[in-house]
């Protein structure tokens, strides 16, 4: 499958602002985090386990235990401070 | 009319709550909440913020969390307007304006509508010093905020 992964803020600043990468079926959320951390360098700093990285699912905040579909859209960012 | 609109621009609080009064005679009451750029408390200038959103999120989530107040509380109409992009100290951020026909649920509605957006909506907040640029932390005490209403996120933490 194909999906769209967003970074944004500080997360943004290290990784770039997108890139598109090719799952497997059924993939989750939290195994394609897993994934980028296991590249190593800067993925694996800004995205480790034990740092406060939150994320989307086309657009609405989610949870890693959700599955990821053929042209998803992901975000991982820190934790928000808007108002 | 939007409900929500994320903008660049400034907003005036009497225009928008004379649109958002307008034509409806069952408005009682009117809350509003103004949020501002000031400068830190620990003698720290701030020269500048820079607020980076998710166009297409932001607005989405934040209509999602109007239509949790509409349900939650008896109020008659909603305008939430939030900032983006660079604003200086003393510049207007957010506004949350709330009618409804009796005050409680107004103040209510608006109380309830900030500690969501502080915790769920997503911008990010960068201070720019004479030291140098950080990204602002989420604080514990939003996450805690919109807990006594019941909801649970784990922002912050």
């Amino acid at each position: 499958m194909k999906i769209h992964v967003r970074y944004f803020a500080s997360l943004r600043e290290a990784l770039g602002a997108s890139e598109s990468i090719d799952v497997a079926a059924g993939t989750t959320l939290g195994a394609l985090r897993d994934a980028l951390i296991a590249r190593g360098g800067e993925h694996a700093r800004c995205l480790a386990r034990g740092r406060a990285v939150r994320c989307a699912l086309d657009q609405v905040m989610a949870d890693e235990a959700q599955p990821l579909r053929d042209g998803t859209e992901v975000a991982f960012f820190p934790p928000v401070t808007g108002g | 009319m939007s409900v929500v609109t994320v903008q660049s621009g400034d907003f005036d609080l009497s225009v928008e709550v004379a649109a958002l009064r307008d034509g409806d005679p069952q408005i009682g009451a009117v809350a509003t909440f103004v949020g501002t750029v000031r400068e830190r408390g620990d003698g720290a200038p701030v020269s500048a913020m820079e607020l980076e959103h998710y166009p297409g999120m932001t607005e989405r989530a934040i209509e999602a969390m109007v239509a949790e107040a509409q349900r939650r509380f008896d109020i008659r109409g909603v305008r939430v307007i939030h900032r983006v992009g660079r604003l200086l100290p003393r510049d207007q951020i957010v506004l949350v304006a709330v009618t409804s026909r009796h005050r409680h649920e107004a103040f209510q509605a608006c109380e309830f509508l900030m500690d969501y957006l502080k915790t769920q909506a997503p911008f990010w907040k960068k201070e720019t010093t004479p030291d140098g640029a950080r990204w602002v932390d989420a604080r514990q005490a939003d996450d805690d905020a919109l807990a006594r209403w019941g909801v649970r996120v784990d922002n912050a933490a």
